[in-house]
């Protein structure tokens, strides 16, 4: 098939980590990376053999599978094949309507395609080997600013320490873009390791939606370490998806810091649908008076499938505003925990921050765990937090059998219902109609 | 052709027995009333005849067009040709109404056959204006945040899309103000045809100002006790249950005396 996404010489993509294992302390190769960046790569290298891997002790890792996350199982990813990426690039779709693409295969840019007024208006839309080259104070700025405050640091120092490429999305000020842009992320082959990156900055009343495609080719077991860092600004407006659609042997870590200014307001939504093991990570904090943020994600758990999630709705100034709303679906003997923390700080007053998080449990042996908690330091301020967990409704199965529709196809319905409320909060119509079709895909067979 | 109940008996699973030998026929073409007190088991036919899990049938038969449904699933009931107007009908978050009656046309078509989407939008918003429902409807959720009006619209719309053979409208006149009900009685005689049979389920007679039946039938303690022409709706109307029930009494009464 072909694709409207033209192919990137392989010769021009720079790169600033030679070494295929985690070894972070073999001598690095010639790099075009600034020293600060090179600098960090090796601190952070050290950080992750010294420091230890996180225990089921831990409250931020409570009934995880840790077992399944070790990255010494998998080494850092090698490139495609020629012949691969182009088939890569030819399956690449996802949004049609998106303003700009990039396409990566094992952490090497393949693609990127981008409309020609992007750079008119002063965006800056680049993989982030080439933002650091070009504008690496800006990047210092903003690149992975923030600690782990659901994850470990290890983790988050293993993917500092090879992240090799990724998004690198700069919005100026009013600058206010029609369609969303987006990154697609292969990983091929088997034991592969890749460090999928996202560094969104949005200044002052700009406005942007971005998607991130997470795929597999082939059905190797393999490794992604990923990390996405939304900077909202004063008054700005950011929209951020993550299609997580991994193969069904890989193993996912995504690290999510969302950084809200005055009067800025982000969504971020989540869609879960791949992998033996996904643990995903999201921390929204509102900085500023006014900020607003609204945390989403909807899961289709099934197999043997474990979803772990973490999340932190941390409400730094007065008048701040917070809406987490995440649904599971569990067939099979699949399990989820969604543990979420709602805290308010002393300054944080006139606070509204809510927590919702629902499980529909489509199996006797499927688990789900729900683990809420609330920090509230500050007065006058609006909270809740609830967790449901339940089976179909049967008044709504008969509803539905007494159209004609099977109970299979009822429960299926249903089920997309379910999770399709959480794409509804989805403002962009186009967008949410693809991700519809993406969940309806994933439920075929159920 | 016809939907015939007979020696019906039912109960909620592991209760009472509400339905206590009912027998019923509806002719193709016809619109048959029936009319009853509270728990005189008027609900209870609905969902026994379209197949809810909750119900029980101790004894009897239903046969549409002589095949009897009660072996079959609700679903298979329905693609049989029963429609059920619901007194309540379900809401169904995240599941739009376009999408809901789609899939339910879609239930009707062999394996590997593909309703058209234009052809269905067209018939969808065609009977959608004769029910004076906006457009926007389509992209609900299924009646969710309906007012009453609105969910029985739905319902017959419903009905107006699948095109049943018999149809069941279970106290399709409660919640609704009198503007809302002249618009579904519409709907409804609208698709009155040689080639459908009502069933209308209700409490007050007010109904069937609008929807004319060709007979009317009494249900009290789980079986039909009168049935004659429309003019009974008015009778009961201005007397009450009370006088059917009194002479139901009486009845029982003669008949304990001829027994002695």
């Amino acid at each position: 098939m072909p694709s409207r996404i033209p192919m990137l010489p392989g010769s021009s993509i720079p790169h600033f980590f030679m070494s295929d294992t985690f070894l972070h302390d073999a001598p690095t190769a010639p790099t075009t990376a600034p020293e600060w960046f090179v600098t960090a790569q090796r601190d952070a290298a050290k950080r992750f053999e010294t420091l230890p891997m996180p225990s089921r002790r831990d409250e931020a890792w409570r009934f995880s599978n840790l077992k399944a996350l070790d990255p010494l199982d998998f080494t850092q990813a090698r490139p495609v094949v020629q012949e691969l990426a182009k088939q890569l690039l030819a399956d690449s779709i996802g949004f049609e309507a998106s303003l700009a693409t990039l396409v990566f295969a094992n952490d090497r840019l393949i693609a990127n395609h981008a409309d020609a007024h992007l750079a008119a208006q002063g965006v800056i839309w680049l993989p982030l080997e080439e933002a650091l080259r070009i504008h690496p104070e800006l990047v210092q700025r903003h690149f992975m600013r923030s600690e782990s405050a659901v994850g470990t640091p290890k983790l988050l120092a293993h993917h500092q320490a090879s992240v090799r490429s990724g998004t690198f999305l700069y919005v100026p000020k009013g600058v206010r873009l029609s369609a969303p842009l987006q990154a697609v992320h292969w990983v091929a082959g088997s034991g592969q390791a890749v460090f999928p990156h996202t560094l969104i900055v949005a200044e002052e009343a700009s406005a942007v939606t971005f998607v991130d495609w997470f795929k597999s080719s082939g059905e190797g077991r393999n490794m992604a370490c990923g990390v996405n860092d939304l900077h909202v600004g004063p008054d700005a407006k950011v929209h951020y998806v993550s299609v997580q659609d991994w193969n069904r042997q890989t193993v996912a870590q995504q690290s999510n810091t969302t950084a809200v200014a005055h009067g800025g307001s982000a969504v971020h939504l989540g869609l879960h649908l791949g992998g033996v093991f996904a643990r995903s990570e999201s921390v929204s904090r509102l900085n500023g008076s006014g900020a607003r943020s609204e945390m989403l994600a909807a899961t289709v758990a099934d197999g043997a499938q474990e979803f772990d999630q973490r999340t932190l709705q941390d409400h730094r100034s007065p008048d701040t505003w917070s809406d987490l709303l995440y649904k599971n679906a569990l067939y099979d003997t699949a399990k989820t925990i969604v543990s979420g923390l709602i805290r308010v700080e002393p300054q944080a007053h006139h606070t509204d921050a809510y927590q919702k998080v629902r499980n529909l449990v489509l199996s006797a042996e499927a688990e789900a765990n729900s683990l809420p908690g609330l920090e509230i330091l500050a007065d006058q301020v609006r909270c809740s937090h609830g967790a449901t967990t339940g089976e179909i409704n049967p008044e709504e199965l008969f509803y539905m059998q007494a159209r004609g529709i099977s109970e299979k196809d009822a429960y299926r319905l249903i089920t997309f219902g379910f999770l399709n409320e959480v794409l509804e909060r989805l403002p962009e119509e186009a967008l949410r109609k693809k991700l519809q079709e993406t969940l309806r895909t994933r439920l075929q067979g159920h | 052709m016809s939907l015939v109940i007979h020696n019906l008996h039912a109960r909620v699973s592991g209760g009472q027995e509400i339905l206590r030998g009912l027998n019923l026929e509806i002719q193709k073409g016809s619109v048959h009333a029936i009319m009853g007190p509270n728990g005189s088991g008027k609900s209870t036919l609905s969902k026994v005849i379209s197949g809810h899990p909750d119900y029980e049938v101790t004894s009897g038969e239903v046969l549409l067009d002589g095949v009897n449904v009660l072996a079959m699933e609700p679903d298979a009931r329905a693609r049989a040709g029963l429609f059920l107007a619901f007194q309540y009908p379900v809401e169904i978050p995240g599941v739009s109404n376009a999408n809901f009656i789609r899939a339910a046309l879609q239930a009707r078509l062999k394996d590997g056959e593909e309703l058209d989407a234009v052809d269905y939008y067209g018939d969808l918003y065609k009977e959608m204006d004769k029910l004076e429902i906006p457009r926007t409807f389509t992209s609900r959720s299924v009646n969710e945040g309906f007012s009453g009006g609105e969910k029985k619209r739905n319902e017959v719309l419903q009905m107006a899309m699948l095109k049943p053979a018999y149809a069941i409208l279970d106290e399709t006149d409660s919640g609704l103000d009198i503007d809302a009900l002249k618009i579904v009685a519409a709907g409804v005689n609208a698709l009155r045809s040689p080639s459908v049979g009502m069933l209308v389920i209700t409490h007050y007679q007010r109904l069937l100002d609008y929807i004319t039946p060709d007979v009317v039938h009494v249900l009290v303690g789980g079986r039909i006790v009168r049935s004659a022409g429309p003019e009974l709706a008015y009778e009961l109307e201005s007397k009450g249950y009370d006088w059917i029930k009194d002479a139901l009494t009486e009845d029982v009464h003669s008949e304990e005396l001829a027994a002695v």
